[in-house]
C-alpha cells in the first residue's frame, strides 16, 4: 500500500517531479519506499514515524511544530519529505486537502497537542463532510500526563471522533508503523475521509525498532468496491426505459476518478447530465448534455431537469439539502437509481428504488456494459422530447447578471473574466458565500480537480490554504484563489507561507465590503437590515467611509506577494493578465465589487425546487407541456 | 415507534463505547438500554443495544454504524429467535410483618434474596423486561426503596452463533 489506489499514475510522476523541483531532492517513490523498507532497530519513536512517512510515500507535511510533537520534528529536519511551516493549523489542514484534492493523493498535516490539535478540528470537519483523503498527526501529552489537564493537554480523538473516519490514540512506539499504514489505507480507499493518529511525546521519544511494511489489522473495515452485477443490470433496464432520464453526478465520480467512464455513460444513454458542487469539473462544462449544477443555485435547466425527471442515476452524490431543497417535494415522479461506495448514503434523504453500492469508476465501467447490452436487444429510449423540453428551459433562463445599478464593478464580471483568462487548465479554490457560487456558475470547467471548495461544511477561509496545497501539489499549474473579503481574513496568514515557502498562488479578493451571502439573506429575508454584515470602516449612519481597512494592497504586500487593485471593468482583463505573468511570487488582486449583487438563480432554504427563482421576483413558467 | 435489539460485535479496544454512544446522539437515535460486556473471544466485545426506532431510521442506524471501523458485526435480534434477558437487584421495605409477602413475591418470580437485613430485603432477579416489570409493579405497594437494573443482553436461539461456521445474517451492509 503506498497511495490512493484510485490514483492516476500520470498525476503521481507530476507530483514527484514537482516535489523534487520545489525541494531540489532528486527522488523516486520507489526508491524512498525500498529504503524506508528497510528494518531498522534501536530508533525513537519519533524516526519511526518519519519513516513510516517515507515508506507510504508522503512527499509534503503541513504543519508547526510545539513541544508534544517537537520529537517527531527532529528526524523530519533530515528527511526528504518536505514540510511546510504555515501560520496556522487550520491552514495546514485546508493545505492538506487542498493537495489532496489536485492530485488525488493523501494530504498530510501535523500539530502539536492541545491547541495546535483543536485548530485542526475545522479542517477534519471539512474533509470529513466533502470525504478528503488526509492524515492529521498530532502529539498528545506524555502517556503519564493524560486526564490531569496537563499543559497544552486536549483530548482530540474524542473531540474528533465525530469528524475524522477513524482516529489513533497510539499507545506504544511498536505501533506506530502500523497505524500509521492502517491511518493512510482508511483515509484513501472506501469512502475516502480525514484519519487523525494521536501520539503522545513519550512514545516519540521512546526506543522501538521500525519494520516495514506492517500488518495492517482492521477486521470490520470491509469497504464494498465491486457492485452488484444483478442491480447493475436493474439499472440499466430503468435507464433504457425512462423518457425523462437525469444523471446526477456528485463528488463520489472525482474521488473515484471515474470521469472517463462517466463520459462514456454519457454519450451512451445521451441523457441528461448535471454535476453538484462538489462535482463540477467531473463532466465538460463544454458538453451540450450539461446543464449545469443543480440545488438551491444551480441553473433553472439543472434544478427543473431533476423536478421533472422519471429517472434519476445519482452516481457519488449524496441528495443534500442544497441540492433537493424541501425533500417531500423533490423530483416527485422520479424512480432513484442511486450509486454510491458508502452504502449509508443509501436511501438516507430519498428512497433509491435501485441501490447499488460499489466505487463509482467500477460501478459506472459495468452500466455502461449492462446498457450496451440494453441496446442491442433493441431497447433504446427515444429522448427527443424531453431535449426539446430541456432546451426550452436552457434558453429562456440561461444563467446571467445584470450590471449593477450602481454602477460599481460586477462580481459576476470579473469571476467570468477570470475563468475565460487563466482557462480550464488552471485550478481554481475558492471560500464559501457568493463569490463561491459565481465561481462554480460562471467559470468554465472542462477537467476534473481544477475546482477545488468547501461543500459539505461551507468553511469561510478554504480558498487561500486550499490554492497552498494545491499549487504544492501541481507546481506547474496556475493555482487561483477566488475569495471574499470575508473569508479572506480569516486565513490570509497563509500567503506568508507561500511567500516564503515559494508556493506562488493568486488570490482575487472579490472585496464587497460586506459578509455577501448574509446579506443577501437580509435583503431577502430580513427586509434589508443589515445586522453585522458590514466589515467596512463606516460613518455613524452606516454609510462606507472612505479608507480601506484592511487595504489588501497593502496586505497582500505586507505578506511578501505583489498586491493589486481593480476597480473598473476596463481594468479587468489587464489586471488579471498581469497577475498571470507574476510567477515568482504570490499575487493578491483587490476586486472592489459592489455590495448588492446577487446569487440567482436561488430556491430559498427549505422550499421546494417546483419554487426556484431565476431572478429576484422571476418564478420561471413551465407550464403543463410536460413530455 | 418498535423495540429493536441489535448485537454488536466489536474490537475490544479502548474507545469503542464512546464512539457507539456518541453515533447515536450526534444522529439523533434513541438508545433505550446498552450493555456491554467480553465475549468467548478476548479480542472482541460485545454491545446489545435496544432502540426505539421504525424500521427506515433503524436501517439508517446500523448502516452507521457498520461504517464505525471497530465494528465487526451485526445482527437484530427478533423476540421469538433470542433469548433477552435484563437483571434487577431491588430492595425492598420488609419489616417482619410484611416480610413474608415479600419472599412469596420473590418465590413466585423466581427472584433470589441476596441480602437480609431487619428493614429490608434485596433481590436478585433476571427475565425479560416484561417479567421485571411485572415484578416491580407488585413490589411497588410494599416500599421499593432503591434498585439497579441491567441493560438487555440477548444471544440468538438455535446453534448459529454471530462468529464462526453457521454464523447468523448480519444485518444488510448493502441497502
Amino acid at each position: 500500500m503506498t497511495t490512493t489506489p484510485n490514483e492516476a499514475p500520470d498525476s503521481e510522476a507530476a507530483t514527484r517531479e514537482a516535489a523534487a523541483a520545489l525541494t531540489g531532492v532528486e527522488t523516486t517513490a520507489r526508491s524512498v519506499a525500498e529504503a524506508a523498507a528497510q528494518p531498522v532497530a534501536g530508533i525513537t519513536g519519533a524516526q519511526s514515524l518519519v519513516r513510516s512517512l517515507e515508506a507510504v510515500g508522503v512527499d509534503v507535511v503541513f504543519g508547526i511544530p510545539g513541544g508534544a510533537i517537537l520529537p517527531a520534528y527532529d528526524p523530519l529536519f533530515d528527511s526528504h519529505v518536505r514540510h511546510v511551516l504555515v501560520r496556522h493549523e487550520q491552514g495546514a489542514g485546508h493545505a492538506a486537502t487542498g493537495y489532496a484534492q489536485a492530485t488525488g493523493r493523501v494530504g498530510v498535516c501535523m500539530a502539536t497537542s492541545g491547541p495546535g490539535a483543536t485548530n485542526l478540528v475545522t479542517p477534519l470537519a471539512d474533509a470529513y463532510m466533502d470525504s478528503v483523503p488526509i492524515v492529521a498527526i498530532t502529539g498528545q501529552v506524555p502517556s503519564a500526563a493524560i486526564g490531569t489537564d496537563a499543559f497544552q493537554e486536549a483530548d482530540i480523538r474524542g473531540i474528533t471522533m465525530p469528524v475524522t473516519k477513524h482516529n489513533f490514540l497510539v499507545t506504544s512506539a511498536a505501533e506506530i508503523p502500523q497505524r500509521i499504514a492502517e491511518a493512510f489505507h482508511l483515509a484513501s480507499t472506501g469512502r475516502p475521509g480525514p484519519v487523525l493518529v494521536d501520539i503522545p511525546k513519550d512514545v516519540l521519544q521512546a526506543t522501538t525498532d521500525f519494520t516495514w511494511p506492517p500488518r495492517l489489522d482492521l477486521p470490520g473495515y470491509k469497504p464494498t468496491t465491486r457492485p452488484h452485477g444483478k442491480q447493475v443490470r436493474e439499472a440499466a433496464a430503468l435507464v433504457a426505459g425512462a423518457r425523462r432520464p437525469v444523471l446526477y453526478v456528485g463528488g463520489g465520480v472525482l474521488k473515484a476518478q471515474a470521469t472517463e467512464e462517466l463520459a462514456a455513460l454519457a454519450a451512451l444513454t445521451g441523457a441528461p447530465v448535471v454535476t453538484t458542487l462538489m462535482a463540477r469539473g467531473a463532466f465538460p462544462d463544454s458538453s451540450p448534455q450539461h446543464l449545469g449544477m443543480p440545488g438551491m443555485h444551480g441553473t433553472v435547466a439543472a434544478v427543473t431537469a431533476l423536478q421533472k425527471a422519471d429517472l434519476i442515476v445519482a452516481l457519488g452524490a449524496r441528495f443534500d439539502d442544497r441540492v433537493t431543497g424541501q425533500l417531500s417535494s423533490f423530483a416527485p415522479e422520479a424512480l432513484v437509481v442511486h450509486a454510491d461506495i458508502d452504502p449509508a448514503e443509501i436511501g438516507k434523504n430519498r428512497k433509491a428504488d435501485v441501490p447499488i453500492v460499489g466505487d463509482a469508476k467500477e460501478t459506472i465501467a459495468q452500466l455502461v456494459e449492462a446498457l450496451r447490452a440494453e441496446h442491442e436487444a433493441g431497447r433504446t429510449p427515444d429522448l427527443a422530447a424531453w431535449w426539446a423540453q430541456l432546451e426550452d428551459w436552457r434558453e429562456r433562463y440561461p444563467l446571467g447578471y445584470d450590471w449593477p445599478e450602481d454602477g460599481e464593478l460586477s462580481p459576476q464580471y470579473v469571476i467570468e473574466r477570470l475563468g475565460a483568462i487563466a482557462g480550464p487548465e488552471a485550478i481554481y479554490t475558492s471560500g464559501v458565500g457568493q463569490h463561491q457560487m459565481w465561481a462554480a456558475q460562471f467559470i468554465s470547467y472542462e477537467k476534473p480537480g481544477t475546482w477545488l471548495n468547501s461543500g459539505g461544511l461551507g468553511t469561510m477561509g478554504y480558498a487561500v490554504p486550499a490554492a497552498m496545497g494545491a499549487k504544492y501539489g501541481c507546481p506547474e499549474t496556475t493555482v487561483w484563489a477566488i475569495d471574499g473579503d470575508g473569508c479572506f481574513q480569516m486565513t490570509n496568514q497563509e500567503l506568508a507561507t507561500c511567500a516564503i515557502e515559494g508556493i506562488p498562488v493568486k488570490v482575487a479578493v472579490i472585496n464587497n465590503g460586506n459578509l455577501g451571502m448574509v446579506r443577501q439573506w437580509q435583503t431577502l429575508f430580513y427586509e434589508g437590515r443589515y445586522s453585522n454584515t458590514k466589515l467596512h470602516a463606516r460613518n455613524a449612519d452606516g454609510t462606507p467611509k472612505p479608507v480601506r481597512i484592511p487595504d489588501f494592497v497593502a496586505l497582500a504586500e505586507a505578506l511578501g506577494c505583489v498586491g493589486l487593485r481593480c476597480e473598473t471593468k476596463e481594468e479587468v482583463d489587464a489586471v488579471i493578465q498581469k497577475a498571470m505573468e507574476i510567477d515568482d511570487a504570490p499575487v493578491v488582486i483587490d476586486f472592489v465589487v459592489g455590495a448588492d449583487a446577487q446569487v440567482w438563480p436561488m430556491v430559498a432554504a427549505g422550499a421546494s425546487n417546483d419554487d426556484i427563482l431565476a431572478a429576484r421576483d422571476l418564478r420561471p413558467v413551465f407550464g403543463d407541456g410536460q413530455v | 415507534m418498535s423495540r429493536h435489539t441489535l448485537s454488536v460485535l466489536v474490537e475490544n479496544k479502548s474507545g469503542v463505547l464512546a464512539r457507539v454512544s456518541a453515533l447515536f446522539s450526534r444522529r439523533g437515535f434513541n438508545i433505550e438500554s446498552l450493555a456491554v460486556g467480553p465475549t468467548e473471544n478476548p479480542d472482541l466485545s460485545r454491545m446489545t443495544i435496544v432502540v426505539d426506532a421504525e424500521s427506515q431510521p433503524l436501517e439508517q442506524i446500523t448502516k452507521q454504524l457498520n461504517k464505525l471501523i471497530e465494528i465487526i458485526k451485526i445482527v437484530e435480534l427478533d423476540g421469538e429467535a433470542a433469548v433477552q434477558r435484563e437483571l434487577l437487584l431491588v430492595k425492598v421495605r420488609a419489616p417482619m410483618a410484611e416480610r413474608t409477602q415479600v419472599l412469596q413475591t420473590a418465590e413466585l418470580f423466581r427472584a433470589r434474596v441476596v441480602d437480609v437485613n431487619p428493614d429490608t430485603v434485596t433481590l436478585e432477579a433476571t427475565g425479560t423486561p416484561d417479567k421485571l416489570q411485572a415484578l416491580l409493579a407488585v413490589l411497588a405497594p410494599l416500599g421499593i426503596k432503591e434498585m439497579a437494573q441491567s441493560g438487555t443482553v440477548a444471544l440468538g436461539r438455535g446453534p448459529r452463533a454471530m462468529s464462526g461456521a453457521g454464523t447468523l445474517r448480519p444485518v444488510e451492509r448493502t441497502a
